[in-house]
C-alpha cells in the first residue's frame, strides 16, 4: 500500500518526529511504499544538518537522512515554513540572499502542493504532531 | 476507520472530540500523550466505551500506566499500528 506522512512538530519538541519515524520504519519493514513525508509547521527543523545532541541521545534529523538514504524516501520540506525558521538549500540561498545553507541531506525544500500530490497519489496520509 | 488521539485529554480535549464523532465500528488508537486517556478511574473514563480504543504499548510503558488502565484495552506496536492504517478504510489524526 502507498502511504504518506505529515510531520507537524519538530524534533525534541513533543514526540511526533519520533512516532512518524517509528511509523514509516514499521510501515517499510511491512513491505509498504512510503510515497512521501512532509514537514510542516515546526515540523522543518527536522531537516537541518546543523543540529548536535549529545551522544547518548537519538540524533533525529541523521535518523531521518539515513532512513532515507536506505529507502530512497522522498523527504519534502515546506518551502513558506523553512523561510520563516531559517531552513535553507541552495536554491533559497540565492533567492533569499542568505550566506549559508543548512539543509540536512536526503531532504529537499518545496511547496504545499507536495502534501496535495502526497495525499492524492496515497492510499493514506497519516499526520503526526501538533 | 482508524482516529489516531495523540494529547492528553487533560491537556487538550481531542480525545472528548474524537470520541464524540467517531462511529462506534472505529477504533481509536492513542499514541503519545494520548495514553493517558485510558487510564482507570479519569473523568474521561466513561467515553472509552464508545468505540474500541487501544493504545501504543511503548508509549504506555514509557509513561509506567501499564498497571493503571481500563480493562480491556489492548495494546499494540508498530507493526499493529502499520496494520490498522493499511486495513481499515481511512486515517484520521486529532491532532
Amino acid at each position: 500500500m502507498k502511504i504518506s506522512v505529515q510531520v507537524n512538530e519538530g524534533p525534541y519538541q513533543h514526540q511526533a518526529s519520533d512516532s512518524a519515524y517509528n511509523f514509516v520504519k514499521a510501515a517499510l519493514e511491512k513491505g509498504h511504499e512510503i510515497f512521501r513525508v512532509f514537514f510542516y509547521h515546526d515540523g522543518v527543523n527536522n531537516g537541518t544538518r546543523l543540529a548536535t545532541p549529545p551522544q547518548d541521545d537519538r540524533n533525529v534529523q541523521q535518523r531521518w537522512s539515513d532512513l532515507s538514504k536506505e529507502h530512497e524516501l522522498d523527504l519534502v520540506i515546506c518551502v513558506a515554513a523553512a523561510q520563516r525558521r531559517g531552513i535553507v538549500d541552495d536554491g533559497e540561498a540565492e533567492r533569499n540572499g542568505k550566506d549559508a545553507t543548512n539543509i540536512m541531506d536526503g531532504f529537499r525544500i518545496s511547496g504545499l502542493g507536495q502534501l496535495i500530490e502526497a495525499g492524492v497519489q496515497s492510499d493514506r496520509l497519516v499526520v503526526f504532531g501538533d | 476507520m482508524l482516529h489516531i488521539v495523540n494529547k492528553s485529554p487533560f491537556e487538550k480535549d481531542s480525545f472528548t472530540s474524537c470520541m464524540a464523532h467517531a462511529a462506534e465500528s472505529s477504533t481509536v488508537l492513542l499514541i503519545e500523550d494520548g495514553v493517558y486517556a485510558a487510564l482507570k478511574g479519569s473523568s474521561v473514563e466513561d467515553q472509552l466505551s464508545r468505540a474500541k480504543v487501544v493504545a501504543l504499548q511503548s508509549d504506555v510503558a514509557a509513561r509506567g500506566i501499564e498497571g493503571n488502565l481500563v480493562d480491556g484495552i489492548d495494546l499494540i506496536d508498530y507493526p499493529d499500528f502499520v496494520d490498522l492504517v493499511a486495513n481499515g478504510d481511512g486515517v484520521q489524526s486529532w491532532v
